[in-house]
């Protein structure tokens, strides 16, 4: 009797096993960032670029309408294509635009900035990539469109005119 | 394309044969109680056939017939011939037919040599073999045909990656294999003795052959990989509890304890459910090592090839054989162990089960450390790695005690002993400790479980060279324990006395620091058959040690990778080691430079616990 029982406990226990290894074969192995649309923007504080002071993310996403967080840096070719796009979007009422400085030099930023013109309300720094992380990013330019602390786009890549007009869609 | 095709139909014949001889075995072993002759050349027919279909592989890689899939991914033209052979292995599909020639080999060798046992335990016997087999033909066959036809055939291969073409990464997976498909006939065997109630002392007798051989090239196998790693990888590491090693790894254990449960069943009808279980363990930790490498369902340096399909083939025949032998086992198995002879607390086999259960201890710490990131992956989506503090902490404190163990449990009688010479015992392990102590006092004066460690370590050693002496019969068992005690004081000093230098120098430049100066004389760039090779010239001089040393950059053109050769200075007390890589688009480049004692010597213990198996193995052939 107790055998039989020992027996179903272990033809379970194995068949549980056969079920987390079969589960996880249909799991990649690779690294996923976790952020993805619909999720809830990560808290984290950061320096900006102008002031040097540090500013918490509360502070940033607090008000009722939306924010474009764009990821940049100033060695990363496609940003500079999709900059002009960037500064198109300024002129918006309804949108704050947040730029975060991916794994940059202060000097070349700085530059890039003058020469291709600010369309962002802050710049923070991200010198370690972390921030980005956090944000599940998986490189640069990377943008979200966030409402309410919620991220409701999420751009990988350049933003090209097509994004652009569904951005303005969606802040009307 | 001939090649291929041959080899290609002999497997499908080798499949059919594996059903021929199936039906022929259950038809045998229910009308009759002798072995049908028919079943042994089949046996052997499958074996040729599948030796006729290795070697039309290894002639279309040597002849680089890239009208075969498997060739054209994994070998080019200017490769020298020794790796164009052991390409044929280097890659999942010809690893797995490899693994099959073995199979096929074991089960025909088996017969042949095991004539004086029951005839109906040999059919069964063939039964489960033919059944491992048969999964193995469908899996290669269906999944990972090493013969597919590529049409248009293309001029020029995609190279061998570079990393495997090294002498000793050539024969380790055969080698490696052999141990791995050799607990396979052990693991038949057990089922077919179980179901017959065959676990006697002849039984044991006549399988521990089998366990020792698949031992001896288990440990080999494991030692050329741990070789092969620390030279070329570059680290300076032999062993990274990577979750590829620790399979290799969690068989050998299982395989060791089962030998030394064996030597017990050999004297008296105890401990066969260990056995059995062991046996049992053994072969599906070997199965479910090559699901883990095979289906990449985990991470690793050694990850081949990432097909789920593959994954799930494996995965539920591994777990087709776990669930046959459970109901085998439970069904089967009477427990009929004689409780009138009872264990003594002063016996060898009391040590022997402590020292089991101590073994069992360490195998449930890798296997846990080696799955559970895949359980709380799939369980909660979280990504961890378990590293090597993990497995230090949980194991090396339980190293204690065993290390004891075993120092004193070949000194015991079988049933009941007394221990004689009880002070000399003492004596010695006071004497040890003291040593450790003062050794480790002048390193590191702040680890006390070091020292202690190491006195334990100190403690075996000194009593297998008394037991050199005393007991001149067991050389064979002497040797081996001699070869564990000299390899666990080996790696603690190599931890302990271990120094590691990292800098980034240019030609002409030099590093110092107060006791050695490595200078960086020039860079010789020379064009190679298949690879660009940028070799360092570095002169080191430390207190005692002046030297040259040529640490070497390979640029491989098919693929394109760059591998950093160690160059590596072994002398009997110390290696020395460097490597260099690039620092991306710099005149610079990352030296380091490390100083590794005793290192020929865990590379010498392992041998010596080799060779203990190998006498045990020659003596009972005798």
């Amino acid at each position: 009797m107790t055998n039989k029982k020992t027996l179903i406990v272990i033809t379970s226990f194995f068949t549980f096993i056969f079920l987390i290894f079969f589960k996880g074969l249909n799991n990649s192995n690779t690294y996923k960032p976790s952020k993805s649309q619909n999720d809830t923007i990560p808290k984290f504080s950061a320096y900006s670029f102008y002031e040097k002071k540090i500013i918490n993310s509360e502070n940033i996403f607090n008000e009722k309408k939306f924010y474009l967080l764009n990821i940049w840096s100033s060695w990363c070719l496609p940003c500079r294509d999709e900059h002009p796009l960037i500064m198109s979007l300024k002129e918006n009422k309804k949108l704050e635009i947040i730029g975060l400085n991916y794994k940059d030099k202060n000097k070349n930023a700085k530059k890039f900035i003058d020469d291709l013109g600010n369309p962002y309300s802050r710049i923070l720094l991200d010198n370690d990539g972390t921030k980005a992380i956090e944000w599940g990013a998986y490189g640069v330019p990377e943008t979200f469109l966030i409402f309410d602390n919620k991220i409701i786009k999420k751009y990988i890549g350049p933003l090209n005119p097509e994004s652009v007009l569904e951005i303005k869609n969606y802040i009307k | 394309m001939l090649s291929s095709s041959i080899g290609y139909y002999s497997l499908i014949f080798g499949l059919c044969v594996s059903i021929v001889i199936i039906f022929l075995s259950i038809r045998n072993f229910k009308i009759s109680n002798n072995l049908d002759k028919k079943i042994l050349i089949f046996s052997f027919v499958q074996f040729a056939l599948v030796l006729v279909s290795f070697l039309g592989l290894i002639s279309a890689f040597v002849f680089s017939d890239f009208s075969n899939e498997t060739v054209f991914n994994n070998s080019h033209t200017t490769k020298p011939l020794f790796y164009k052979i052991t390409g044929t292995w280097g890659n999942h599909e010809g690893s797995l037919l490899l693994w099959l020639l073995v199979l096929t080999l074991f089960i025909f060798i088996f017969l042949l040599k095991s004539k004086n046992q029951p005839n109906k335990y040999r059919i069964l016997t063939v039964i489960f073999q033919q059944i491992i087999i048969f999964g193995f033909f469908t899996f290669l066959i269906k999944t990972s045909n090493p013969f597919n036809y590529l049409f248009p055939i293309n001029e020029e291969g995609l190279g061998l990656n570079p990393i495997l073409q090294d002498p000793a990464l050539a024969i380790h997976p055969p080698i490696l294999y052999l141990g791995y498909v050799g607990s396979s006939i052990i693991f038949s065997s057990v089922l077919a003795a179980t179901t017959l109630n065959n676990i006697n002392i002849y039984w044991a007798k006549h399988i521990k052959v089998w366990v020792l051989t698949s031992w001896v090239f288990l440990t080999l196998g494991i030692l050329l990989g741990s070789i092969w790693a620390y030279y070329e990888l570059g680290w300076g590491g032999f062993w990274f509890w990577d979750p590829v090693e620790n399979v290799s790894l969690m068989p050998w254990l299982a395989l060791t304890t089962l030998f030394h449960c064996l030597l017990v069943l050999e004297k008296r009808p105890i401990f066969k459910s260990w056995v059995i279980i062991l046996s049992i363990s053994t072969f599906t930790l070997s199965m479910c090592g090559t699901f883990l490498v095979r289906s990449g369902i985990l991470n690793s340096v050694h990850t081949f090839a990432n097909d789920p399909e593959r994954g799930l083939f494996i995965l539920s025949f591994l777990f087709v054989l776990v669930f046959i032998s459970i109901f085998i086992f439970f069904i089967f198995h009477k427990n009929d162990e004689n409780y009138s002879s009872p264990i003594f607390l002063l016996s060898k086999e009391t040590s022997l089960v402590i020292n089991n259960w101590f073994m069992m201890y360490f195998l449930s710490v890798i296997l846990i450390g080696t799955v559970y990131p895949i359980f709380l992956d799939v369980i909660s989506s979280q990504k961890i790695s378990v590293g090597p503090p993990f497995y230090h902490k949980l194991l090396i404190p339980f190293l204690i005690p065993f290390l004891i163990f075993m120092a004193i449990g070949p000194r015991l009688k079988w049933i009941k002993s007394e221990l004689k010479g009880k002070s000399n015992l003492i004596l010695l392990l006071i004497i040890s400790l003291f040593l450790s102590f003062f050794i480790i006092r002048n390193f590191d004066p702040n680890y006390l479980l070091n020292s202690i460690l190491i006195g334990s370590a100190f403690y075996l050693f000194f009593i297998t060279i008394q037991d050199f002496f005393i007991k001149k019969k067991r050389l064979s068992q002497n040797v081996a324990h001699f070869g564990f005690s000299l390899l666990i004081l080996s790696i603690l000093f190599n931890n302990i006395l271990s120094k590691e230098i990292i800098t980034n120098l240019r030609v002409g430049e030099s590093y110092k620091n107060k006791d050695l100066e490595i200078v960086f004389n020039d860079l010789i760039k020379e064009d190679k058959k298949n690879y660009v090779s940028f070799t360092g010239n570095f002169s080191i001089t430390d207190k005692s040690f002046k030297s040259l040393l040529k640490p070497e950059l390979r640029v491989y053109n098919q693929p394109n990778i760059i591998t950093s050769e160690a160059d590596i200075k072994i002398t009997l007390y110390r290696d020395n080691f460097i490597t260099i890589n690039s620092v991306k688009n710099e005149d610079y480049f990352n030296v380091r430079y490390l100083v590794k004692p005793f290192m020929l010597w865990i590379w010498i213990s392992v041998l010596l616990i080799v060779l203990g198996g190998l006498t045990s193995l020659l003596k009972k052939n005798d």
